[in-house]
């Protein structure tokens, strides 16, 4: 019996060379998808000054200090290389120039010695900078923005989900008059980015009075071609005699939408759910567009505040990019396995 | 799309009645009176149009009425965002888009950025699907193969689905530009620094390379859908049968996979040309303007630009649209050929 | 549909009570983008006022950079913008902008202490409006790593060098230093003027019409894409992004790896910070071209908007702020280069800076009275902004190897001309 890499499954048991390519594959696959986003999460420890160096340090490190007697500021300490060729540890009074004044921590008495820069290397030790969380939260309403940014979420995923799921419905279940031109507009409108129509839509939602209103960042996108189409998909593949049956109970249509098929596009709905969510969450042109009061303020463009005309202060962006992840990742661990079977089941067809 | 499903399909289980269940059946239940009246009132032929009218209302004020300024734009001109102030241009904005010496050289155009931005998203979007479907599917073939810990591997490919397009581009930025993490391991190992963002060659790769690595995952798990559902007796026949794996896999794996394929292609097409934040974020469309995307010029011309053309911005998303429109047609006209071929 | 109303009604009926225990105040809005620390020091700022006024009460609206530059514009045509906003773009908010005048007390301290820059915030042929004050004046200029000129061993360019003096002093350092990047230049069309003043570049030309490609604009570029192929400069700040997109070479000065950073002012107060002990670097002034040694001026202003409700509330704030006392405290806090005339000669005590960040500030602030008077009158320009972003697109475009130097040359003309008659299209 001979296994592929392109077939199927291979009998349980024994090893063969597929299994091995596919589980280095997997391997490189944990590393290429994690890794990115671990060194992101690294990197926001880590100093304004720690952040650009080169070669990068993979943990975020900082430079040691010590209190040496008879100064009163903590003084940085070196490995310094010394003219004899053995390696001293020093602390550094002060550079002027090429020259770094410099003692030596265990006999703070002796006289200062000079040493040229290039002879000496910074000690260091890990430290995490939490200042970069601390200081932004303090400053920012971050938990107004937070509160925001999930009632926008929450309220937009769940009316997506009932309006979407209503269309499918109709577009699925039966049969009327408009019914092709319905699903070409659904089709057509999947290829529109929302990008090209900011103008228009934002001259539309300050026409009906929606700026500044979290209203005017959960309405417009609420109706998404994709959910549409998605769920109709979906529900194409339902058992019709289920709904013949409940018709002759009569049931109206709303209890057979709301009882029968909903229940049964249940894995579809999650799918839908979660594009949603993250994609609300994530929304960022938009909100920027309408929201210009910090009272309605979403976490994305509060973080994004750290972005001037001429300088970015990154370890504060880093730092609240991550807490932005935080809850993705949270929602991540606990239904990841409701997610990818999700997709799995709607199949897609 | 539908009328070629796989020859098995498990028959849908309901959900079963968690809390969330039921929660949202109490939720639905609150509308049950006034539908049924509804349904009473008007009859059942009317009811199709009431489940379709909410969402109709959303399309009509938010994406028909904002195209269609859109298309008033085009045909005006100055910088006022009200469509009633601005001046009547007819065809201007689309003659300047049009104002080409030779169409296949960029260069030579009075938009010179629409065009370049035109070839580089056909130029991104083509090799993007191949890069993306390729490895959508190899990752699916393994998926698929009997492995340890398949859920596990299955969620690790598809994580940064999740992320939004701003921070994977941040992510692989501090990772690719001069000081990098990737040029720290080049040095460590001897190399050279590469400038991976500086070079048009390289850049345009890595935009793809990046563009594949967030949204990989998705595809993944559509075409591993599709897999599942090939029944297993199919491949012991060809087994017995001698069939070599490579046969088997261009002559019944890939037939019975695609109209899994068509979904990604399409998907992976239409996104491809939309494409536009998470490569600004990566390469500012650079270098020069190696990877200016089409949506990049739209979005630039309408509100990055100290003048605010709309009209020159609507009137390219307009050609936009058209290419698009063509471009999925295409692709499902060969869908559709190659699946009677795959049929036949 | 029906929990959606719901909801909607909620949220209105709790705006509305909010807003009916608060309506014996004025709310103010300021929208407001921040480089540095500037933010946090104009909400202590405002606190102190409210604490003064409690019938005002000044809500700040901190954006990203983006909002300023694309969307404001976007919310005020709808008339949909906020009462005093920070903005850039002077000329271009012109037309939206509140005219203060008539409600300020002393509108000759104004006039006495802004003079200059009000001119950047008015509409063509309004010789008399106040719309706002400057945040921050900035003056583009270079930025030194003196340790590496030390380390190798070559003497700092004096006073009055040329451009071509500091080029091949950079070069010389670079090579022994092994520095990437000789000279760093911003990439921006703002910081690509300062290069152009020097060279005879005035954007206007003798009669009167708007000519960005003179001969001062072909010296200047024809140097830096010169730069670019002799290894001066790297394609890594102007060949890397397109369009107008701005890139700093902060981090690769901070990094030791720029000998000569040409920036401006506001670099100071983050380098402070940041370089720390790491090397000395000082602010020098502006290398000389064949017309003068000036670089450009620049910055932010404070302007009321027109469209505000409270217009005369909007003037107590923004006399509150603009007075000498609290503006000396808002320069001092945020290392900024006075953008007040009367402040500026007294000199200003900046908190918390080193003595090598006072000295760079004050070697900027020097700069500001050295300026050309044709620096003026281009950051004057209502359309100067098309130009800087059309010189810097189309130049980034030559050095990345699109086309040539005559092409960009014409591109940039006809960008120009495409743009402004765009804007006057009525």
């Amino acid at each position: 019996m001979k296994a592929s890499l392109l077939t199927r499954r291979r009998a349980p048991g024994r090893l063969d060379w597929t299994d091995i390519v596919s589980y280095a594959y997997l391997a490189l696959g944990v590393v290429m998808m994690f890794g990115p986003v671990l060194w992101l999460a690294l990197s926001s420890f880590k100093t304004p000054a720690a952040l650009i160096e080169f070669p990068p340090s993979f943990l975020p490190a900082a430079q040691r200090v010590v209190t040496v007697e008879g100064y009163a500021q903590p003084l940085e300490l070196y490995r310094v290389r010394q003219p004899d060729g053995s390696v001293k540890e020093m602390a550094q009074i002060r550079r002027v120039g090429l020259q770094a004044q410099m003692v030596d921590p265990a006999a703070p008495a002796a006289a200062p010695v000079r040493v040229p820069i290039e002879a000496r290397e910074p000690l260091r030790e890990i430290a995490f900078a939490w200042s970069n969380y601390t200081e932004p939260l303090k400053a920012f309403s971050f938990g107004r923005f937070f509160a925001n940014s999930l009632f926008v979420t929450v309220v937009a995923t769940l009316i997506t989900l009932l309006i979407n799921s209503m269309a499918a419905y109709a577009l699925s279940i039966y049969e009327f008059r408009g019914k092709t031109a319905a699903l070409t507009m659904v089709i057509g409108t999947l290829m529109i980015p929302i990008t090209i129509i900011l103008a228009p839509v934002y001259l539309v939602v300050s026409a009906i009075g929606l700026n500044n209103s979290l209203w005017a960042v959960i309405l417009p996108g609420a109706a998404t071609p994709t959910g549409v189409f998605l769920l109709r998909q979906y529900m194409l593949t339902l058992p019709r005699d289920l709904i013949e049956a409940a018709r002759m109970d009569h049931a109206s249509e709303w209890r057979i939408y709301a009882r029968i098929v909903m229940p049964l596009a249940a894995p579809a709905l999650a799918v839908l759910a979660i594009f949603s969510i993250m994609w609300r969450w994530n929304e960022f042109l938009w909100p920027l567009a309408v929201l210009t009061r910090s009272e309605v303020y979403t976490l994305q463009i509060g973080l994004n505040a750290f972005q001037g005309e001429l300088q970015t202060q990154w370890h504060y962006l880093l730092a609240m990019t991550v807490m932005t992840l935080l809850p993705v990742a949270l929602v991540f661990v606990f239904l990841q396995r409701f997610i990818t079977t999700g997709i799995a089941n709607t199949g897609m067809k | 799309m539908s009328s070629t499903q796989a020859p098995t399909q498990a028959a849908p289980k309901p959900a079963r009645e968690g809390l969330g269940g039921r929660v949202v059946a109490a939720a639905l239940g609150l509308f049950d009176a006034p539908m049924a009246w509804l349904q009473r009132a008007l009859g059942l032929g009317a009811m199709p149009y009431a489940f379709l009218a909410p969402n109709v209302l959303f399309f009509g004020v938010f994406v028909f009425l904002p195209i269609a300024i859109n298309l008033v734009y085009a045909v005006t001109g100055g910088v006022n965002i009200y469509p009633s102030q601005r001046p009547f241009v007819g065809a201007d904005h689309f003659r300047a888009l049009g104002d080409c010496a030779s169409f296949l050289d960029p260069a030579t155009c009075r938009e010179d950025h629409f065009w370049r931005g035109v070839r580089n998203t056909l130029v991104f979007t083509f090799f993007q699907m191949i890069a993306m479907v390729g490895s959508a599917l190899v990752t699916a073939l393994v998926l698929n193969r009997r492995i340890v810990a398949r859920g596990f591997f299955r969620a690790v490919f598809f994580f940064p689905v999740l992320l939004s397009p701003v921070v994977v581009a941040l992510i692989w930025k501090w990772i690719l530009q001069r000081d990098g993490l990737l040029n720290a391991a080049l040095v460590a190992a001897g190399g050279e620094k590469i400038l991976f963002l500086v070079e048009p060659t390289w850049a345009m790769a890595w935009a793809i390379f990046v563009s594949v690595w967030a949204h990989m995952g998705f595809y993944t798990l559509i075409l591993l859908a599709g897999l599942q559902a090939i029944p297993a007796d199919i491949y012991e026949a060809a087994e017995m049968d001698g069939t070599p794996p490579t046969r088997v896999f261009w002559r019944l794996t890939l037939p019975l996979l695609w109209p899994n394929l068509v979904v990604v292609l399409v998907l992976v097409l239409i996104r491809g040309v939309q494409t536009f934040d998470e490569v600004f974020v990566l390469t500012g469309g650079g270098p020069g303007t190696a990877t200016l995307m089409v949506v990049q010029y739209i979005y630039e011309t309408a509100f990055a630009n100290p003048v605010q053309n709309f009209g020159l911005a609507g009137a390219a998303s307009i050609l936009l649209g058209a290419l698009l429109f063509a471009l999925t047609m295409l692709q499902l006209a060969l869908a559709r050929g190659k699946s009677k071929e795959a049929r036949a | 549909m029906k929990k959606t109303g719901l909801f909607a009604l909620a949220l209105s009926l709790g705006m509305a009570a909010a807003l009916g225990a608060a309506s014996a105040q004025t709310t103010l809005r300021m929208t407001w983008y921040s480089d540095g620390a500037e933010g946090d020091v104009m909400k202590d700022l405002l606190a102190r006022f409210e604490a003064k006024n409690p019938d005002i009460k000044v809500a700040l609206d901190q954006v990203p950079f983006k909002a300023i530059n694309e969307n404001l514009p976007v919310q005020l045509a709808a008339g949909q913008g906020p009462d005093i906003a920070r903005v850039v773009d002077m000329g271009g908010v012109a037309q939206y902008a509140l005219d203060l005048r008539p409600h300020l007390k002393d509108a000759a301290y104004w006039e006495a202490n802004f003079g200059p820059f009000l001119e950047w915030m008015r509409q063509p042929g309004d010789t008399a409006s106040i719309p706002g004050y400057m945040t921050q004046l900035t003056v583009t200029g270079p930025l030194v790593n003196k340790t590496l000129f030390e380390q190798a061993g070559v003497p700092l360019p004096g006073a009055k060098a040329t451009w071509e003096d500091w080029a091949k002093a950079a070069k010389a350092v670079a090579d022994k230093t092994k520095a990437p990047y000789p000279i760093a230049v911003d990439r921006s069309g703002h910081r690509f003027y300062g290069v152009a003043v020097s060279m005879g570049s005035t954007m206007v030309g003798a009669d009167g019409k708007l000519t960005p490609v003179d001969e001062g604009f072909k010296r200047a570029a024809q140097m830096i894409v010169d730069w670019h192929k002799s290894g001066v400069m790297s394609k890594e700040l102007w060949g890397s992004v397109s369009g107008s997109a701005y890139r700093g070479a902060n981090e690769e000065f901070k990094n030791a790896q720029v000998p000569f950073y040409l920036s401006g002012s506001w670099q100071i107060g983050q380098f402070d910070k940041t370089v720390g002990d790491a090397f000395d670097w000082i602010a020098a002034p502006t290398p000389c071209g064949p017309a003068n040694c000036s670089g450009m001026p620049g910055g932010a202003a404070l302007v009321a908007i027109k469209t505000t409700k409270s217009p005369k509330e909007v003037a107590r704030v923004m006399e509150y702020l603009a007075s000498e006392d609290v503006l000396t405290e808002f320069y001092a806090r945020t290392l900024f280069v006075p953008g007040h005339i009367g402040i500026a000669k007294k000199g200003v005590a900046y908190q918390g800076a080193s003595k090598q960040a006072a000295a760079a500030l004050k070697v900027f602030g020097d700069q500001v009275g050295a300026l050309a008077p044709a620096a003026y009158a281009i950051q004057g320009n209502p359309f100067s902004r098309i130009v800087f972003n059309a010189a810097i697109s189309r130049l980034g475009q030559a050095i990345a190897g699109e086309g040539t130097l005559d092409q960009a040359y014409e591109r940039v003309a006809a960008d120009v001309a495409q743009q402004v008659a765009e804007r006057l299209k009525k």
